[in-house]
Formats: C-alpha cells, structure tokens, sequence
C-alpha cells in the first residue's frame, strides 16, 4: 500500500507557515492537529514540517534511532549562540558522549541539592521584610547561579554576577525561527545574540586571565575551567581557547537554564494562582522540614504535592513547545509519507493537552498525578514535558531535584502573593526559547510564625 | 516480582543504584545491570523506590505466579 501524503494545514502566506510560527506557534500546532490529525504537516519557508501527535505517533518520533531522525540541523537557531563545531555540530557518537554528563549522575545530586538550597539563600539575603521581584529577571539569575555550580564548579561560579545572567538571556533572545532561513539574519534579536556571545566570551577570557596569572591551584581545588585550561596540545599549545571554552560552557548551561527557571517561575505564578494548593504545599513542606531534615536529603525524596505542583507547571507550560528532527531517509508513519530532509517534529504543547489523555485539560489539578491516576506515567508519550523515550532529557532528574531544593527554600522563609491580575502572566512565543512575557511581578515578604 | 528494563530508555543516571543497590549496578558509562531479577519480598520497597526514581521510567516491576 502506497503511503499518504500528510495533509497541509491551512492558513501560510508566502514563505509558508513561517510567520505564524513566529508569532503564535501553538495556535499554528494546534490547528494541525484539529484540521490534519495525528500527522499533519505545515511548511518552514519551503521545507516540509511533518508534525506528530498523539501516543502512536510520538512513540515513532521518541523511539527513533539518531541515524533516522537526526538533532544536527533540525536547530539551526543553536549554532550561532554555541559556535562551530559545539554539541549540535558534533557526530551522534560525539554528542552521545557528550550527553552521558557525569555532572548529572544520582550520586550527585546530594550535593546538587545543598548547593542549590546556597544559592537560593544568597539571593534573598539582600531581600527586605518585603518586595517584589520579576519573576523572569530572578529565576533566570538564579539559575545561571545554580547551573553554573553544579555543572563546572562552584569556583567559577564565584566569579560570576548579574552581567552572566544578562548576557545568557540576550543569547536565549536569539532563537527567532527567521533561523530556518537564516541564522544571521539582519535582525536587532540576532545582532544583539551575536554581541551577548562576544560579550561572554569576554568574561570567561577575564576569569581565565585571572586564573593563568595565579598559576596552578591545588588539585582539590580544580573545577571544570582549570582541567579545561590545563589541557595541551601535543605541540604544547592550549586546547582550548576562551571562544571554545565559552561554547562548551553555554551548551552545557543551555538545555537547564531557561527550561527550569521559567519552570519554577510557572509552578509559582500556578500557585499562587491556587491558594488552596498553595496552602497545601506549604503545609507539606512545614511537615517535612518541622524535624530538621535537610533540604540536600529532602530534595532527594518524594515531596508529593509540590512534585505535583512542578508536573502541572510542566504539562501547561512545557518549556519547550517544539521539539524537532530531520529525516535522514524516507519513512512511514501511520501509513503517512515522511520524505528525507524533512523536519519531524513532536509538540510538547499540543500532546500535554489532549483531552483524551488528559481531562479538563486547560484546568491546573494536580491531583491527576496522584495514585492511581498517575496521568504523567500512564500517557508515557503524550505527557512529554522532559521528552520521551531514548533521547528524554538527561536532566530531567536535577530538574525535578533543583525544583523542590528551591522551593523548599523559598516557602519555608517567605510567603508571596501575585502583583497583577492573575490571568497577565502568559508566555512569550515569539522565540523559539518560550519565556515569561514581562513584567511579571511577584510580591513577597518574610514568613512571621504563622 | 519480577524486574523489566527497556534498555532503549535507560539512560545510566543510576537512580536505582542509589536506591537498591544490591539489586541493580550500573557502570560509570552505561546502562543499568539488574544483579537480581527475581528481588525477595523484603526488597519490595527499595525496588519500588527505583522504578519510581527512575528518571527515564525504563524499569517496571511485575507480580506474577513466578514470583
């Protein structure tokens, strides 16, 4: 039987679906799926998109061997902010390699946990009795913070600031889809991606100029840049220069930064827009805490009601809504055509909604993960906020363990409440990297013992 | 009990080591031995607690007649 062709999605202009991607990508995704099905397609400046979901076609497309639907080229978006010959430029050997992060192993995570509890305590030690804060401009600070510790070392992360943080989120900025066209682009969100790399680059070529003037620190001492630098070729020369070095740096930092900072930004804004889960939470946390557990064991452990909390942020707010690949070869799926060089892609957004799989499912309730319902194992393919299947984030685990130490922190000294109306905060979409819109404002103030 | 793998998601984060250790190894780079298929009784609740943690869900425990 001769394969079909997926049906095209109606709506695109010249350049195809281009621009609605650019600007309301989840209402382009979802009319995929109501008009086309399980497999749809829509058109990125003249190559096809085969989009994919439901459980059957998102099992195809996470099972998938790197050898069918490949990751190199299908994000074009990410090779300016990585540079050259950075993870997605490398083969699926080097990449397979790459991914296996020893950083990101169980018998890490204890300290991961203390860590990221010490990096929550100093930014509120600057806090007043009470304030407000942007939610985006905070987690993304934080996040560089605790990433940056836990993944090259707390060392170098002492010798960061704000302006890190600033210039990492100009990076994520850069992710306009006008990359499938054209990664250099003459645009403001590509010039400014292209200065913030520079501008990185800077900073660790400072620090390294720093650490070569000291000379060589103890061997206990070491983090990740010091093995780095100590590198030498056979000739003798550096390894690695400042410009690769800041490109390994970015990538590491990159698939954690802004996926769980705007993470912990939504399970809060959900919260808060929750108060009886909130108090609940709390309550869970009082409970958990009154003994004196600390938070690096705690973190660890199941935490049930705030671990629900994070998978409902999750499944509403995935912050990825499209995950991508490129056919290698022509295949099938669900008796539909999937040509070589085509995208593939798997919606995060779409799938997370799917009334079949989950009821009412705009409503915030997180007792659907709750014994037995368990709506999160049991639509293993369409509950896909992590991903699925061999290529599911491998940081899934520190995600969820970063999320409770951080909450875990922030509940116990303050309590928060929203500084907009409640329905305001929303997502921006006009990048590929989805982040908070601003402002999204919060207030909080020191717990009194209530 | 009884313990399946599906070696197409493991991903070698070693959660089940820490959880049960005498019942699941796994090397520094690669994926996860399981040293005793068939765990007694009295290690139900760490084995439960290794599927549960398992950050990519490849482990599933089974109760059949076997067990």
């Amino acid at each position: 039987m001769k394969a079909l062709e997926p049906r095209l999605v109606s709506g695109g202009e010249e350049g195809g679906h281009l621009e609605e991607l650019r600007r309301d990508p989840i209402a382009l995704m979802r009319r995929v799926r109501a008009e086309c099905g399980d497999v749809g397609r829509f058109d990125l400046a003249g190559r096809p998109v085969i989009l994919l979901s439901g459980a059957e076609a998102n099992e195809f497309f996470f099972r998938a061997p790197d050898e069918d639907l490949d990751q190199a080229g299908a994000y074009p978006f990410m090779t300016p902010i990585f540079g050259e010959g950075v993870v997605f430029d490398a083969s699926p050997e080097r990449r397979r390699e790459a991914l296996h992060n020893q950083a990101l192993r169980g018998d890490m995570m204890r300290g991961h946990a203390q860590t990221i509890a010490d990096e929550v305590a100093r930014m509120v030690a600057g806090w007043a009795d009470s304030g407000q804060i942007d939610l985006l401009d905070w987690f993304a600070e934080l996040t560089i913070y605790t990433s940056s510790a836990c993944l090259i070392g707390g060392k170098f992360r002492n010798q960061l600031d704000h302006r890190f943080a600033d210039l990492y989120h100009d990076l994520e900025r850069g992710t306009d889809a006008l990359a499938f066209v054209d990664p250099y682009a003459p645009i403001d969100s590509f010039r400014r991606r292209d200065a913030a790399r520079a501008g990185l680059v800077t900073l660790v070529a400072e620090i390294m100029a720093g650490r070569a003037a000291a000379g060589p620190p103890d061997r206990a001492d070491r983090d990740l840049l010091d093995v780095l630098m100590s590198l030498r070729s056979s000739e003798g020369q550096p390894m690695f220069l400042a410009d690769e070095i800041t490109g390994m740096f970015i990538s590491m930092m990159f698939a954690g930064h802004h996926t769980s900072s705007g993470t912990a930004a939504w399970t809060l804004i959900e919260l808060l827009r929750h108060p009886e889960q909130m108090t609940g939470v709390i309550a869970e946390l009082d409970g958990l805490y009154s003994a004196g557990q600390q938070v690096s064991f705690q973190a660890l452990r199941e935490i049930p009601r705030l671990e629900a909390a994070i998978k409902e942020a999750l499944r509403l707010h995935p912050p990825l809504i499209l995950l991508l690949r490129a056919a290698t070869r022509d295949m099938e799926v669900l008796g539909y055509r999937v040509p070589a060089g085509a995208l593939v892609g798997a919606t995060p957004a779409i799938s997370n909604r799917m009334a079949e799989d989950f009821p009412e499912p705009d409503a915030f309730l997180p007792e659907r993960y709750a014994q037995p319902r368990q709506e999160d194992l049991i639509n293993r393919w369409t509950w896909i906020p992590f991903g699925a299947g061999r290529h599911r984030c491998v940081g899934a685990n520190f995600a969820m363990v970063q999320l409770k130490a951080i909450f875990s922190v922030l509940l116990r000294d303050w309590t928060f409440e929203l500084a907009q109306p409640a329905g305001s905060y929303r997502n921006d979409h006009s990048k590929m990297v989805v982040q908070l819109a601003q402002p999204c404002v919060v207030r909080y103030s020191r717990r009194t013992g209530d | 009990m009884r313990i399946e793998v599906d070696l197409d998601l493991c991903q070698g984060h070693a959660m089940c080591e820490l959880e049960a250790p005498g019942i699941f190894s796994v090397p520094r780079k690669g994926k996860v031995s399981v040293l005793e298929p068939y765990p007694p009784e009295s290690a139900r609740a760490a084995v439960d607690a290794a599927v549960r943690y398992c950050p990519t869900q490849a482990l599933r425990l089974v109760d059949d007649d076997r067990a």
